[in-house]
């Protein structure tokens, strides 16, 4: 059965100060509605004014993702009443978008696809509500209008997405761009949201609202379409609704409350003037995004299309890449995509803490062989546990000789091959015999004498010259 | 307990503060109460604002200061600017000076009723529809409303966005010009605001000037012995040297519709804040928000307010947005087509402020007939030009006002006539 | 024409109580002025002028906010440097 799958991103911008008025946009370390002026409070008589900057980086963004600008873009209102939204109206794009008809290419299912953009606009984020009281029934709430004001970024796609992997892998691609743009900061807590259309060929669409990671995404509609997928099995009906993602349990729940239907009632921001910006999109620079740099990657380095792709995904890895390929290419792609990332995730360290210095001298030591990979791992895995406890980071050289880890010559080991040799008569008999399972076993008991400072195809070399007779050939 | 107050002019008066330096130096100056000023409480004539004080001040308040006027209090209105009559304010109707029977006209009654009984020398009024040449005409003083975008808005307690300019209200000509001089600087805060700043002495030299005589002003509606009096003062005009050109401006059958579709659709919007969480009149938390935010909306404004705000909703909601919204955007186009057709033949427009004299207490208790009374004035509002009530012979006793409209930024001449007229006034004794 | 109902359903939008006994003078209120406001079917179509201002806007500057203490001095409710407001749940 086809899912047919559509989203509505909503990104903050990292801009200075906020969309409408001058208050910092810095505020998460800093105590409740203490980023807050007449304006983003929506106090009586205060009114907003557009930061150029946002419409910048809005422009950005629609140019990279083949947006048409439009001729003239206009604020409206948005009207509704709930305890976090100071003015009672949110300022927001409505039939005047700043971008339209643009499209992104992502990695499909199948293939390489485009997935088209509806429209691209800006709006301001409302305050924050916390809930007291505790329980299933809060007494009350309280409200931060920290946030109040934020500029966000409205990126709506048409209903192109075939599976949850495939909005994973928009979003992912989405954010690199973002982050390329260097319109957008996604270590920030709540910096993307995401409201997600979802349904099932020839059956009525859901909304899920308030999902607020990519993984939740993914996790949500996998949720979504398994519970549509039975209620259809069952004969049952799928309601056109709203429903709410509860990111701890992974469900959703419907929102069908008492709330009733909404109705906007959007009309022209009559405090703000229109936006006439089409001019001004083609002097705006983009720089290099991921796809391009991916492909560079791949002429400018000969890595594979894998190594490229994972790199570029992120702007800093992507960097952290550049800084350090001169040492090996390609052995230095391998070991940033298949080794350190992993490692970093499992410490929750972020790219922009790897000790560069550090890193470029352990490549070095491998490509010189001076360490196996299997004591090169454990050099990294000493650095990155010095970076997440803070401790001074001390230098591979340094650590492989405090514990001894620098590649022996194989023939240093030659009385140990030795004593393999002598320890497993029946594993030379089968050796012999032609079984070359045999000799992997002796290199696997050879190693756990030399604790992984020799190469193992050089312990290989030494063990079946040794078994022929050929000592003096090792 | 400061000064007293016959008429009910003020909301809240102010401790006296000593005078500064400047163009407005020991000028006494009355602000209504819905321009915002730092620590004193602004309340819009509501209830819903009730305790409210600013951390601000409106940037008209803050130049006025500059100029070293005196601020002797804040001044009552119709609720959010909603009438005219002063009589749907919170704190009470106030009384027009001349004839305590009457209402002083509105929304800025207060402000009018303070410079007509002299309490005070200039006044700050806010005008969406007529709400500062409403009260000048009832009161037989002198107000304006500036172009659109003359005079910043930052600090004013929004009703209708797109139509309202704060304006200033006296006894002379020549004092409003002054104090139009003052606030007309530019504002950035306020992004429809335009840097124009005003800079004119008044000049009474209006040899050949064209004024336009639209026969709408003075037909249906329009009470025989005000508009009587409004061409002998045209008449006055001719003598010192202005064209007379008989005109007509038919948007303006449509013209009221227009202007109350647009300002109860804005002012729906505008006065969704209110909700008593960050100001104002509080709430029970303990209520769920939506309970909670009708209880407080229901009890904070007064009746009209509510119609308008609910029928501005409904203007705007989904299925009839383009039945009235739009459409009375189109008819807005018209009266600026309109005045654009007219000002390439004359100068100025004239005609009465208000269609009658001042209305007794209690005489407009039906809204619609209410809302009729302003067909003179939203015009000039509608396509955002200047326009001026200066005082013209009394009708049984009561004042009248001429009424000029001038082209956009063009208050140079809309005064200049208002001065010619008003000397000869002077001079007839 | 507008029944009680719709001026139930508007009053709901708005977000304003209204009285029982007031839903009568409401509903009689609006239907005279919606009538009269039922001129602009008159309206004949206009071009919509280019408002000739446009691109008024500001650097991205930051301006020293308001103290907590001075933005939360109105509020009716405050706690720990919040406001507080009517539950959503």
């Amino acid at each position: 059965m086809g899912v047919i799958i559509g989203l509505e991103i909503h990104t903050q911008l990292s801009t200075a100060s906020k969309l409408f008025c001058g208050c910092s946009t810095d505020y998460r370390n800093d105590g409740p509605n203490t980023h807050v002026c007449p304006v983003c409070m929506g106090l009586p008589g205060s009114l907003p004014r557009i930061n150029r900057k946002a419409v910048e980086y809005a422009l950005k963004v629609a140019k990279a993702l083949h947006c048409e600008v439009c001729e003239e873009a206009e604020f409206a209102r948005k009207n509704y009443f709930y305890p976090d939204l100071p003015k009672g109206f949110q300022i927001t794009m409505y039939d005047r978008p700043l971008g339209v008809n643009g499209y992104i290419e992502i990695e499909g299912d199948d293939e390489e696809k485009q997935i088209r953009i509806t429209r691209v606009h800006l709006e301001e984020d409302p305050g924050r509500l916390v809930h007291m009281g505790g329980g299933d029934r809060p007494r009350y709430s309280l409200v931060d209008y920290n946030r109040s004001g934020i500029p966000l970024l409205e990126i709506v796609t048409e209903p192109d997405l075939r599976s949850p992997q495939e909005a994973r892998r928009l979003l992912n691609i989405l954010r690199a761009t973002l982050e390329y743009l260097r319109v957008f900061d996604g270590d920030r807590e709540g910096s993307l949201r995401v409201d997600a259309n979802i349904s099932m060929e020839g059956y009525s669409r859901v909304e899920i609202k308030n999902i607020s990671s990519y993984k939740g995404v993914e996790k949500a509609l996998t949720f979504e379409i398994t519970r549509q997928k039975s209620l259809i099995r069952r004969n049952q009906t799928i309601d056109r609704e709203t429903r709410h993602f509860m990111e701890a349990r992974g469900i959703t729940t419907s929102s069908r409350s008492k709330e009733m239907e909404q109705d906007y009632r959007y009309f022209p921001e009559p405090d703000l003037r229109p936006l006439r910006v089409r001019d001004w999109v083609e002097y705006i620079p983009l720089p290099e995004l991921p796809s391009a740099r991916k492909d560079r990657f791949m002429i400018q380095y000969g890595i594979s299309l894998n190594h490229a792709r994972t790199l570029t995904g992120d702007l800093r890895l992507a960097d952290l890449y550049e800084k350090v390929a001169r040492v090996d290419p390609v052995l230095t792609a391998t070991w940033i995509a298949d080794t350190l990332l992993g490692e970093l995730y499992y410490r929750d360290i972020g790219i922009g803490d790897v000790p560069i210095s550090q890193f470029i001298e352990l490549l070095e030591l491998l490509k010189k062989g001076s360490i196996t990979g299997k004591g090169g791992v454990d050099v990294l895995r000493i650095l990155l546990d010095e970076v997440a406890g803070k401790k001074p980071v001390e230098y591979p050289s340094a650590i492989v000789e405090r514990l001894n880890l620098g590649k022996t010559a194989g023939n240093e080991f030659l009385h140990l091959a030795k004593e393999v040799i002598a320890n497993n008569p029946t594993a030379i008999e089968d050796y012999r015999k032609g079984k070359k399972g045999a000799l992997n076993f002796l290199v696997g008991q050879l190693m756990k004498k030399t604790k992984g400072r020799a190469d193992p195809r050089e312990l290989g070399a030494i063990l079946e010259a040794l078994i022929a007779g050929k000592e003096t050939e090792v | 307990m400061g000064f007293p107050d016959p008429y009910n002019a003020f909301i809240t008066q102010c401790e006296p503060e000593k005078k500064g330096e400047g163009r407005l130096s020991g000028y006494t100056i009355a602000i209504k109460d819905n321009i915002s000023t730092r620590g004193i409480p602004t309340t819009c004539g509501s209830r819903i604002l009730e305790g409210y004080i600013p951390p601000y001040n409106a940037f008209a308040v803050d130049r006025v200061l500059a100029e070293g006027a005196i601020i002797v209090g804040k001044t009552n209105m119709d609720e959010f600017g909603m009438g005219n009559t002063t009589e749907n304010s919170a704190y009470g109707p106030t009384l027009n000076p001349v004839d305590t029977s009457r209402v002083p006209g509105g929304s800025s009654g207060g402000s009018g009723a303070a410079v007509a009984a002299g309490m005070v020398r200039l006044a700050l009024g806010t005008d969406t529809g007529g709400s500062i040449r409403c009260p000048a005409a009832f009161c037989g003083i002198v107000g304006l409303k500036p172009t659109y975008g003359r005079v910043s808005r930052y600090g004013l307690i929004a009703y209708a966005n797109s139509l309202e300019q704060i304006g200033p209200m006296a006894r002379s000509v020549e004092d409003v010009a002054l104090l139009l001089n003052v606030i007309s600087a530019y504002d950035s805060r306020d992004s429809t605001a335009v840097p124009k700043p005003y800079d004119h002495a008044p000049d009474p030299n209006i040899q050949g000037v064209r004024i336009g005589l639209p026969e709408e002003f003075f037909g249906e509606g329009v009470d025989h012995r005000v508009a009587a009096t409004v061409y002998r003062a045209v008449e006055r005009l001719e003598e010192q040297g202005a064209e007379t050109v008989p005109c007509s401006m038919p948007s303006m059958q449509y013209a009221l519709s227009a202007y109350y579709t647009t300002c109860m659709s804005e002012a729906s919007s505008n006065l969704g804040r209110y909700d008593g969480v960050r100001y104002g009149l509080a709430d029970d938390f303990r209520k769920h928000w939506h309970q909670a935010f009708q209880e407080v909306r229901q009890k904070g404004f007064g009746k009209e307010v509510r119609r308008r705000v609910m029928l501005g909703t409904f203007a705007l909601s989904s299925g009839y947005y383009g039945k009235y919204y739009l459409k009375a955007q189109t008819a807005r186009e018209n009266v600026r087509a309109d005045f654009a057709r007219l000002f390439t033949m004359v100068d100025l427009i004239a005609g009465p402020t208000m269609p009658t004299v001042a209305f007794r207490l209690g005489e407009k208790s039906d809204p619609l007939s209410s809302y009729l009374a302003d067909i003179l004035t939203v015009p000039a509002n509608l396509a955002g030009v200047p326009a001026i009530s200066v005082p013209c012979e009394n009708v049984h006793g009561l004042p009248t006002g001429l009424q000029l409209i001038g082209r956009y930024y063009d208050e140079e001449r809309v005064i200049d006539a208002a001065y010619a007229y008003e000397q000869t006034t002077k001079k007839g004794g | 024409m507008i029944t009680r109902l719709d001026v139930q359903h508007i009053a709901e939008l708005a977000d304003i109580g209204i009285a029982s006994e007031e839903l009568d003078e409401f509903t009689h209120q609006f239907n005279e002025i919606l009538d009269y406001f039922d001129l602009l079917d008159q309206v004949p179509e206009q071009e919509c002028q280019r408002i000739p201002e446009c691109n008024i806007w500001r650097e991205d500057e930051i301006i020293p906010a308001l103290s907590q203490e001075e933005i939360t001095r109105n509020a009716p409710g405050t706690e720990g440097g919040f406001i507080r407001a009517p539950r959503v749940m």
